[in-house]
This record gives C-alpha cells, structure tokens and sequence, in this order.
C-alpha cells in the first residue's frame, strides 16, 4: 500500500493553561495521493485547527501528525519550514497577496523563499502558472489592480509553485460570489485531475463539498463521517450530507 | 537579487511618505552630526595649528641647577636662597642623544637648537632678541618655518639670519641687507638678513631669529652645546606620554606642549566632550527614529509576514528584511546628510571671513569624516532594527492568517 500523503492518528489539540479547551479531541485521518476531499463542519468544530495543525502551523498535543510520510513532532522550527516550504501549498480564503509585488512575484515567493534568488527559470514557471489560471495578461499587476477572482486565481498559482504534494484551500470561494467560486473550484478541481494534486478543502459551502471525491465532517473537534462524494451504490450518506442529498 | 534584499527595497518603496520621513529624519541628524564635527574639528585644528605653528611638541632640555643644602637632612635649617645670574643649561654630547629621541615610537623629527638673549642692531635701531641656531633642514621639520617665509628664503649658511616680520620693520631692514647680532661677552657679528618669516604671533615675530647653528654656538659662547632638542610628533595629544618615556630615557627634562598650554587643551578638552555629547544624543534619536519607524512597520505588514512565514519564508529571512531596511534608512540616510552637512559647513565658512578672506571658523570636510557618518548611521539603523526584526520573525502565522 503507498504511503499516505496525510495521516493522523489519534490528534489531540488543547489551547489555554489554567482553563483548556480542547479543538480537537483523537482526529484520525488519512489521505492518499491524488485525492481530493472537502473538509466541512460548523464553527468552531475544529476545522482551522485541523488545517493549522496539517499546514505545520501549529503542534498537536497527543497523538501523530505524519506529512509526506515524515512524523512532525520529529522536527524543528527549521524542519517545519522546509517541510512546510517543499510539500504544501496554502489557498487561503482572503487572498493574502503581498500588495508590495506583482502577480507574478507573488506566485515566486515560494520559490524564491527556497532558493534565496529570483532567476530567469523561476519567472518563466510563475508565468506559465499565471497563464493557466487565465491571468498571463496580469502577470505585471499589483494585487489591489486585481477583482477578487482573479486575486484568488493568483493564490492558487501561488500555491503550486513549488508542485506541491498537497494543497490545504481555507474557504477558498468564502469571499467570492458564486460565479466566481465556482470558476475558482473548478480550477482546484482541474489541477487535481491533470497534475494529479492532492487537495484538502475547507468549505460551508455543501454545494462545493459536493463536487469533490471525499468529504469529512468534523462536529465537536471529532471525525463524525467520512464519505467518498458521490455515496456509492446502496450507500446512504451521513451527517450534514445526508440533509444536502 | 536576494529574496530579502527584494522584500526591504519593496516594502519600503511602498510605504513611500514613512519611508521618506524617516530619511529624512536621518539625513537631518546626520547632517547636523557632519557639520558639528566639521566645524568643531576644523577650530581645534586651526586653534592647535596657531598655537605650535611656532612652537615645538616636545622640548627636551637640561635639568636646571638648584641649590642644595648639604649635610644632616633631619636638622631643621633656616635659609635664604639668592638667585644666581641668569645662566644657560647646556647639552654636551647631544648627537647621540638626537638618535635616542628619533628612535622613540611616534617621534616625526627631532632638532638641535641652541638658544639664548641676544641684541640685534642696524645703526642707532637696537632689539632685544631671542637668538636661535638651529640646523634649518631638520628644524624645518619640526616648525614648518620655510611655509611661513613672507620674504626671502629659509636659508642659513654662516652669514645669513632669517628674522620676523616686525622685528624687520622696527630694524627697518629687508632681504639681503645685514644687521648685528651681540650675544654679549664681547661676541658680536654682522649678517646678512636672507629671509623674513611671519609665524602668526606678534610676539615671535617681534623676537625670534635663526642663524646657523654654528654662528649661534660661537655668538652664544655655547661651545659645540646646544640649550634643548626640540621635538615633533605624530598625534599632539600623545605628546605627554611620549614626552614622559624620552624623559625616562634621556634622563634630561622633556615638556610636552600641553604644559605650556594648558588652558588651551582643556578648551580643546571640553570641546570634544560637549561635541561628543551632542553627537551622541543625535545618534540615539536618529536610532529611535528608525526602530518607531520599523516598529510600525511590522505591525503594518504582521499580515505579509504572517504569509511570508506560512509559505515557507525562514524565521532568519523574515529577520533579515527588516535588519536591511534599518541598514538602508542609515545608510542612504547618511549619504544625504553627509550632502547636507558639507554644505552647512562649506555656507558657513564662507560667510564668516576674517578681513584677509581666511574663513573665522575653518571647517574640516576630509572624507574620512563622511566614512565615519555613514558607518555609524548604517550600524545605527541595523541595530535600531533588531528589535522590530525580532518581533516580525516571532509572528505567528497561524493567528495572522486566521485574523485574514
């Protein structure tokens, strides 16, 4: 069996010293290469905590975070940010541009931040990025001359900079109206199919859920379903999606 | 260029007003630093340069005779002491001695000069004189005499003697006429007057003259002796201690110019000071600026950086765009200061002149001084950004993007 691209085992999350709360209470989860899943649940159910923990953001308390197969308890600060640097990619829900560089600077700054300077080669792959996402024309625009589409559209070029193994999306379309989310997630959608790009969603939105392979729940910092989208043959799907379907 | 080099030029292009006020702030304070310190260092050096112009560092001399009572030390004795007539402490074997002091660490030249009362005489005209045989090449090197000839040459074979500007006009001689010169005891001889010296005081100008060193043993009944080595150094405000090991090592008296000058160096003393302080209060708030300016900064960008940090930007690269613009501030800061300050110097010299054009307060641009600003000014920033670069590297990401 390959090794997952993402697992956790029994993760435990508590914030606070004197009076915890506890985010996430024994997460198990395990995501293979190439897949695309949405993560859903309602606030405060874990869902940032989840993706911070899984973005190398932050620790987890108990249990094992593995990414790409390395045990992160195991590393560094230094550890974290390379791993962090050559394996995930981030699309958050507001954009986060720099508003200092252009579109194609941004999509270079994970490159950049690797190599430690900006090469011919690197330009070139961030425009070949750009024009897949339609913006080659904007390459040379500053982040605040872009609608909030196309601003997305540069986060998530952004974020396959560095052809990462797995790309953690936050609400992607959370700021969007629906045409624009919808063109925002069938470019997620499209880059996991030719490109073979494992993407893990975080989304209210169960008609967006609803396009993806997978979908896991989370209600109270726990994994209440795990469903492959759509259900198979004879399968009735639970919790949220159950109410959707 | 650099991933951080790229990140600083940018964030400060864009935060373009800040980014010039505090430039601004920072060109001012290093402007006003470059024109204390040109102007501060300009005095001293031209109060330094009247004051030895005529006068060597170090004078090395023989002790002078007292009279000593003989006998039982511990037997109280009640005397009086009459002064002697005026007599010349001479220096006997002093070749020898001359190597000694030239070997001594900073000494620049060393001279011969036998010196003593004298008349100088051109018909019914008679002034009392100092006579001065000296050897002119080497004196030369320890006052710079033959810069200050207004007439004539600074030349001194066995007939010449070169005198001062007013000691000429109250002789009423000019080069090539002759004088007398009497050094008492019957030693009197005629010279041809071969060059005329203004050494900036009345008084020098008024008394001092040179012939050969020769001529003023024989006039001064000196002897092959000489009355003192007179010295030059390299740093005059070392002259003390180098004045102390040739005293220790000749075991003759040495006195630095300081101690016939002392009132003169506490001024040069306080000055230093009072600049030093104002120098140094000028360096704090131009440091102050720069770590507000920065301070804000940071938690302008905490967003950036969070996102710098989450896309997987070093904790040391994040640390290094902000030391770099601290850097810069200081740096393109002092370049413009240093224009400011050369030309507040270069304005205020030239409208302050003394009647014959020299500016009343000289100014001191040599390039050194502006090395100097912008090496303090550029340390200044990147220190002043230590603290606001830490504080950018220790954001945490996961809050930042959470606060979107």
């Amino acid at each position: 069996m390959a090794e997952p691209i993402l697992q956790l085992e029994g993760v435990v999350k508590d914030y606070g010293t004197e009076v915890i709360t506890r985010a996430l209470d024994g997460v198990d989860l395990r995501l293979e290469a190439g897949e695309f899943a949405a993560l859903i649940g309602p606030s405060g159910s874990g869902k940032s905590t989840l993706l911070n923990l899984v973005g190398l953001l932050d620790r987890a308390t108990a249990g094992r975070v593995f990414v790409a197969g390395q045990e992160v308890a195991t590393l560094d600060d230094r550890g974290l940010t390379r791993l962090r640097r050559r394996t995930l990619g981030f699309v958050f829900q507001f954009h986060h541009l720099l508003p200092a560089l252009t579109a194609e600077e941004n999509v270079m700054v994970p490159l950049w931040a690797e190599r430690g300077r900006a090469d011919e080669e690197m330009r070139r792959h961030a425009r070949e990025l750009l024009g897949e996402v339609g913006l080659a024309e904007r390459a040379g625009s500053k982040s605040g001359e872009l609608s909030g589409g196309q601003q997305q559209r540069v986060a998530i070029a952004r974020a396959l900079a560095m052809s990462p193994a797995l790309v953690l999306a936050d609400e992607p379309t959370g700021n969007l109206d629906t045409k624009s989310a919808d063109a925002v997630f069938d470019l997620l959608r499209r880059f996991n199919r030719e490109r073979g790009t494992t993407f893990l969603v975080v989304t209210h939105d169960p008609r967006l859920a609803q396009r993806t392979d997978r979908i896991v729940e989370l209600v109270d910092g726990r994994i209440c379903c795990d469903n492959p989208w759509p259900p198979r043959g004879g399968e009735r799907p639970q919790g949220t999606m159950a109410q959707e379907r | 260029m650099p991933f951080e080099w790229f990140l600083a030029l940018r964030f400060l292009r864009e935060g373009r007003l800040q980014s010039l006020l505090i430039l601004a702030g920072v060109a001012v304070g290093v402007g006003v630093i470059v024109f204390l310190s040109a102007l501060i260092t300009g005095l001293q050096a031209s109060l330094v340069d009247k004051t030895l112009g005529s006068q060597a560092h170090v004078i090395v001399r023989p002790e002078e005779e007292q009279a000593r009572v003989l006998g039982n030390s511990d037997a109280a004795v009640t005397l009086r002491r009459e002064n002697a007539p005026q007599r010349r402490e001479l220096i006997d074997e002093w070749q020898p001695l001359l190597e000694t002091i030239a070997a001594e660490p900073d000494v620049l030249a060393v001279s011969p000069v036998v010196s003593g009362p004298a008349f100088a005489s051109r018909g019914a005209a008679l002034e009392a004189i100092t006579l001065n045989g000296i050897v002119p090449a080497s004196f030369d090197q320890v006052i710079r005499v033959s810069d200050s000839i207004v007439s004539g040459r600074f030349e001194l074979s066995g007939e010449d003697v070169v005198i001062g500007r007013e000691l000429a006009e109250d002789l009423g001689v000019a080069v090539g006429e002759r004088i007398r010169l009497d050094g008492g005891e019957q030693r009197s001889a005629v010279f041809r007057v071969s060059g005329i010296f203004d050494l900036g005081s009345r008084e020098v100008n008024e008394r001092w003259v040179f012939v050969a060193l020769r001529s003023g043993q024989s006039l001064l009944s000196a002897g092959n002796s000489i009355s003192t080595v007179d010295v030059r150094v390299g740093d005059i405000f070392a002259a003390d201690a180098i004045a102390a090991r040739i005293a220790e090592r000749t075991g003759l008296i040495a006195d630095p110019w300081t101690k016939l000058n002392a009132q003169l160096l506490v001024a040069l003393r306080s000055q230093s000071a009072s600049s030093f302080i104002i120098r140094f209060f000028i360096t704090v708030a131009v440091a102050l600026g720069i770590a507000s300016v920065l301070t804000v900064s940071v938690v302008q960008k905490s967003s950036e950086i969070g996102i710098l940090k989450a896309l997987g930007t070093s904790t040391e690269r994040v640390r290094r765009v902000f030391v770099i613009q601290g850097g810069l501030v200081g740096l393109i800061g002092s370049g413009l200061g240093s224009v400011i300050g050369a030309t507040l110097a270069l304005f205020f010299s030239r409208i302050a002149q003394t009647p014959t054009g020299e500016p009343t307060f000289p100014v001191d641009l040599s390039p050194q001084r502006f090395l100097v600003a912008a090496l303090v000014a550029t340390v200044t920033g990147l220190l002043a950004a230590v603290a606001p670069a830490s504080r950018a590297a220790k954001l945490d990401p996961a809050k930042v993007i959470r606060r979107g």
